[in-house]
């Protein structure tokens, strides 16, 4: 028992206290830490307390679907009185004074916050390699990363140590870390969640979202995340949409019948590895099984996402991140000749290397001679590959492919080649660019035992379609439910089943 | 095109980062390699096309002009590296 839609039918029935699963969460937490290193800050006093009062709430019959579930924050989101770094030295004792929307959100349905998750610095990176408190290891093996920039909390809900996390996705950061971890992360359309309080990377392109191990689980914190929110100007009031309900439906043999999954030409080529290919080549027959049609379309402009990426969200972030500076919060260099140099000392011994060479490249694709060249151009790709998409989904429902081109590769590989880890992002950044909502979900692994993931794209708001195919999918198939060789497969919840069980 | 090490100076003066000059070369190298990725949009016709700035043609709302904050400058002044009688401290400016 390990999902969230598991172990609020326990919560409920009262075979299992939030206490015990909190406690659990924290002793597994605290086990898997020298191997894994998943998490930035645990607050178990503050979690048992939580979880205490939750199970008040459910002995009292008020209790809602995620009471009493321990979750973990991504540590880019703000978390009132708890420490929240970014994964920075910058602000590596900075104590949040407020919480952020999801994060208030996530409370108000219940759930019990244990800590704050590990996480490229200032989510820049897809390997969180770039973390001041060292990088999160896969628990498939060790001696790969976890993908980033939410590696920590992709860590965390495989590794089993929480059912599920907040992450935040700029280019991908929540889809590829799901993808390398084997588990399920969701993207949802710009403005569906609030940003207030997730501390800005590329404001037009951040997008916070969920990490769990299937679609339906995916579905209850969606649920809880999604809604309008005055703080955040580019939040949308849209309708509620219950997605858990939408997946409750019963369906016949074919359930996917008429659905059509557009498959672009641009990411099936070269570069995808042979075993990656294979596995979503898979995954697309069972979805065919399932009643889908598949159609080959056409991204032209698609093959520009990553450049286009690497203009806009360092130019967003080198405006976002001149706000640390040593003067209002963080880190302030002890030594300094006068208040410039102090900003310069302060920003140079705050940030590491990935943050500054993209707070660089921002400086210069913004200065004066270089923004029509950059800038501006990018925007215009943008729109031209946006345009792309919406003619694309005028043939079809949703478009799959590969999350990631490889599965997960060994930590420090690409540490030192840039551009090579950018291109890791090369099927994730157009979800981003266009708003659209998008997620990863496993759907085979390596002759290496490492997970591979499927990516499913559809148009703005189609959150309900993505999780639908998804949910559908894992009800046939299994990639889902396999665990990393190091999890421990009996919760506390199973062993009160057994000893029930054995009673006489 | 390559970048210079005066440009990388320029640059991170203009960012306010101070760049060791034994680091110099290989930000220099890297930079170049990010700009050379990114240089391909040079090759791109984008005549006519209007840049994107957010993901979805929605006029941004304005809130009622009214107050909504409490007063919290005790609360986020206790994160600041040095305070005094409610104002930020920074080195001396002006002689």
């Amino acid at each position: 028992m390990r999902t969230i839609a598991e172990l609020s039918d326990a919560l409920h029935a009262r075979r299992v206290s939030s206490v015990e699963l909190v406690a659990q969460a924290l002793a597994r937490i605290d086990a898997a830490q020298p191997t894994l290193n998943a998490f930035i800050t645990v607050d178990a006093e503050g979690a048992l307390e939580r979880a205490r009062s939750a199970d008040g709430e459910l002995a009292g019959g008020d209790a809602r679907p995620l009471t009493g579930i321990p979750i973990a924050h991504k540590d880019v989101l703000m978390t009132a009185g708890m420490r929240t770094t970014c994964a920075s030295r910058m602000l590596a004792s900075f104590v949040a004074p407020y919480d952020a929307h999801v994060v208030s959100k996530l409370r108000d349905a219940g759930t019990v916050l244990v800590g704050k998750t590990n996480m490229d610095e200032f989510a820049m990176g897809s390997s969180t390699e770039n973390s001041h408190f060292g990088p999160a290891r896969n628990p498939w093996n060790t001696e790969c990363v976890a993908g980033g920039s939410s590696g920590g909390s992709a860590v965390a809900v495989a590794a089993g140590l929480v059912p599920a996390c907040t992450g935040t996705d700029t280019g991908g950061s929540i889809r590829q870390p799901a993808a390398l971890s084997g588990i399920c992360g969701l993207k949802p359309t710009y403005g569906l969640c609030s940003r207030y309080g997730l501390i800005a990377f590329a404001s037009s392109l951040d997008t916070p979202g969920p990490l769990a191990h299937d679609a339906l689980d995916c579905a209850f914190m969606l649920n809880a995340m999604a809604g309008h929110d005055a703080r955040d100007s580019t939040s949308l009031a849209r309708p509620a949409v219950d997605y858990v309900q939408a997946l409750r439906a019963n369906a016949g043999a074919r359930p996917l019948a008429g659905l059509r999954i557009g498959l672009p030409s641009e990411y099936f080529g070269d570069g995808v590895d042979g075993e990656v290919a294979a596995a979503v080549d898979a995954a697309l027959a069972e979805l065919r099984k399932l009643g889908a049609v598949t159609v080959d379309i056409a991204l032209p402009a698609v093959k520009y996402s990553v450049p286009v990426y690497y203009v806009i969200a360092p130019a967003e972030a080198s405006s976002n991140l001149s706000r640390f500076d040593g003067v209002r919060y963080g880190h302030r260099a002890e030594r300094y000749a006068d208040l410039a140099d102090m900003y310069k000392k302060t920003r140079a011994e705050g940030f590491g290397p990935e943050v500054k060479r993209r707070i660089l490249v921002g400086t210069y694709v913004l200065s004066h001679g270089y923004y029509d060249a950059y800038y501006l151009k990018a925007q215009q790709v943008r729109r031209l590959i946006a345009d792309d998409f919406q003619r694309a989904y005028g043939r079809c429902d949703v478009i799959a492919g590969p999350t990631t081109p490889t599965a997960a590769f060994c930590i420090g590989d690409k540490a030192d080649d840039p551009v090579q880890m950018y291109l890791n992002d090369i099927f994730t950044v157009a979800a981003n660019l266009t708003g659209m909502p998008a997620m990863s979900i496993p759907c085979g692994t390596t002759t290496g035992g490492l997970p591979i993931g499927l990516q499913l794209q559809a148009n703005h708001f189609a959150e309900a379609r993505l999780l639908q195919v998804a949910h559908r999918f894992q009800q046939v198939t299994d990639w889902h439910l396999r665990a990393p060789p190091a999890r421990s497969k009996t919760t506390v919840a199973d062993s009160h089943e057994a000893a029930r069980a054995t009673q006489p | 095109m390559g970048l210079s090490a005066e440009d990388i100076q320029r640059l991170a003066h203009l960012a306010r980062i101070d760049v060791d000059s034994h680091a110099i070369r290989d930000v220099q190298a890297k930079l170049d390699a990010i700009l050379g990725l990114i240089d391909e949009l040079q090759a791109i016709d984008t005549t006519g096309v209007a840049p994107m700035a957010h993901t979805q043609d929605v006029v941004l709302p304005l809130r009622d002009d009214v107050v909504t904050e409490r007063d919290n400058h005790m609360l986020y002044q206790k994160q600041a590296p040095a305070v005094a009688d409610g104002l930020y401290l920074v080195p001396k400016v002006i002689e």
